[in-house]
């Protein structure tokens, strides 16, 4: 019985390493890649200097940022002003926890699922978890102190409570193909056709959405930095600075981990392994988030409000309606 | 109302389109060389009137150019030349010490066209850069080059400099010393 404890919080534990270092490095990466991505797009190299290729950038950046000094201004509110980049990292990191990386694999006769926290609500937590790092970045906003920073916060916060609802309406048809919350049994249902295919409406829906709740181009109004230098973050420096931007980056790949999940079958593909394939999804969707922001201008912000009240929810609760009579009808 | 709906979905389309356009015209991007030049590595050789740092020229016998005329520190907009003039050996005026405190000076070349000899000139080199800004004043010593820079053939004694080392009446373009008591009505 103790056995079976200690083999369970041991394999617990290792698959939290896992998830924990991949997702670290590959945000870590994700920030070169969008680097020199964004270089190339402008028709430039970006960063070739630290290392073969530019490839010790990443190391050299938390480096830089470790040493830098750690400044907080005067008439801040200390404890909250502290922790909000731990909000926004955090979450991200959190919502790793409930994506499945592969089928329940068996070894030495345990049942090892790749997935650290099965649970049937894996879709509405997930979607808990990213609404709960917008406290981080509204509260840090709020308690810098500086008007551009509130600026910032409210937009994000304002941004966040439009786009979150049309968010969870592009994934309600989703739930109903499927049949279930729980990510691992939506992968499952897609051993067929991914839902990318059947329902490309709520695909189209969820990657607009989710842009927003990203808060990257062409919905960066919250850090808009022609017109609020810095947005939310204007009064952080050094690692604080920076884990808002782990955060940033955790979640593009979090993003790509839940598109694979939800839209394009997870780690199910033809001839190559499992954990290849979803590896692939899992880029897919930042470079194409990276390709977005080097082509695509910021929206207004009367622009990005009507768009999500006036054209992206009334969308999505009509594709709910058209999955569903589609649903009955195949029935 | 069908007339509406048609202008949505062409505007829808249109939206699309533009959207679409500004995707590929960055995906081409992608396929291009880029245009930086990697610095340190590849040096973009520079026009050769370049205003960059200045050096004090000598005439192709390998005398010092600068007669210490104090028209280039006059001509200084920020007052960064300085020196003291003083009489050579051969008759020759020229500078007991010269210098430029690169730190102050804007390269801007009014220096190099306020010099009546050619001494003074402006190379392209642009890049020497120092730990410290006491360093950036340079003497003499360092400005003196042993060539004629951009005007390698041209000899100010050869054209002026009256008796200094020439006779009067042996430089280029002058006539001979006339006797003013010949020259009587
Ligand atoms: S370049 Fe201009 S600023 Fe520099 S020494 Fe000559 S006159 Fe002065
Ligand atoms: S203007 Fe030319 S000749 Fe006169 S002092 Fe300056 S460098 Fe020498």
């Amino acid at each position: 019985m103790t056995a079976e404890l200690l083999i369970g919080v041991g394999v617990m534990l290792v698959k939290m390493a896992v998830a924990l270092a991949v997702a670290l490095g590959l945000a870590a990466y994700m920030i070169l890649l969008e680097r020199k991505l964004l270089g190339r797009f402008q028709v430039r190299y970006g960063p070739n200097r630290v290392g073969y290729f530019g490839l010790l950038q990443p190391l050299a950046d938390g480096l830089k940022m470790l040493l830098k000094e750690d400044i907080i201004p005067d008439g801040v509110d200390r404890r909250i002003f502290l922790v909000a980049p731990a909000v926004v990292a955090g979450m991200a990191l959190f919502a790793f926890m409930l994506v499945p990386f592969g089928e329940t694999l068996t070894i030495l006769g345990h049942a090892v699922p790749q997935v650290i926290v099965r649970t049937n609500v894996g879709l509405l937590l997930v979607l808990a978890l990213s609404s709960l790092a917008v406290y981080g970045l509204a509260l840090g906003a709020w308690t810098s102190d500086n008007k551009y920073s509130l600026l910032g916060g409210i937009r994000g916060a304002a941004q966040m409570i439009s786009y979150e609802l049309a968010l969870g309406l592009s994934l309600v048809p989703v739930v109903m193909r499927a049949r279930s919350l729980d990510l691992s049994d939506i992968v499952a249902a897609q051993s067929g056709l991914p839902f990318a295919v059947t329902e490309p409406f709520a695909f189209l829906l969820f990657i607009i959405a989710a842009l927003a709740e990203t808060k990257r181009i062409p919905f960066d109004l919250p850090e808009a930095e022609n017109e609020l230098q810095a947005g939310f973050h204007t009064e952080y420096s050094g690692m604080r600075f920076a884990l808002f931007f782990v955060g940033e980056y955790v979640n593009m790949v979090l993003l790509g981990a839940l598109i694979a999940v939800f839209f394009l079958g997870g780690w199910h593909g033809p001839i190559l392994p499992p954990i290849v394939w979803l590896g692939i999804k899992v880029l897919a969707v930042p470079v194409f988030l990276i390709w977005t922001r080097a082509s695509l201008p910021r929206l207004r912000y009367d622009q990005l409000m009507a768009l999500g009240w006036k054209v992206l929810v009334p969308l999505a609760l009509l594709n709910v309606l058209l999955t569903g009579a589609i649903l009955v009808a195949a029935a | 109302m069908a007339d509406e709906k048609h202008s949505l979905l062409g505007a829808v389309i249109e939206g699309a389109a533009g959207l679409a356009g500004s995707y590929a015209a960055t995906l081409t991007h992608l396929f291009r060389k880029p245009v930086t030049e990697q610095y340190p590595e590849y040096k973009r050789p520079m026009p050769a009137r370049t205003r960059g740092r200045i050096i004090l020229t000598r005439s192709p016998d390998g005398n010092e150019r600068c007669v210490a005329c104090y028209l280039c520190s006059g001509a200084c907009p920020v007052n960064c030349i300085s020196m003291q003039s003083e009489e050579g050996e051969n008759g020759r005026r020229q500078a007991a010490w010269f210098r430029i405190n690169f730190a102050r000076c804007i390269y801007c070349g009014l220096c190099e066209e306020a010099c009546p000899t050619l001494a003074l000139q402006l190379t392209p080199e642009f890049a020497f850069c120092k730990d410290d800004i006491a360093d950036f004043v340079y003497e003499k010593e360092q400005l003196l080059v042993d060539h004629g820079g951009k005007h390698p053939d041209y000899d100010f004694y050869a054209h002026a400099g009256i008796a200094a080392g020439t006779p009067k009446g042996s430089h280029i373009d002058e006539d001979e010393p006339v006797d003013v008591k010949s020259i009587m009505p």
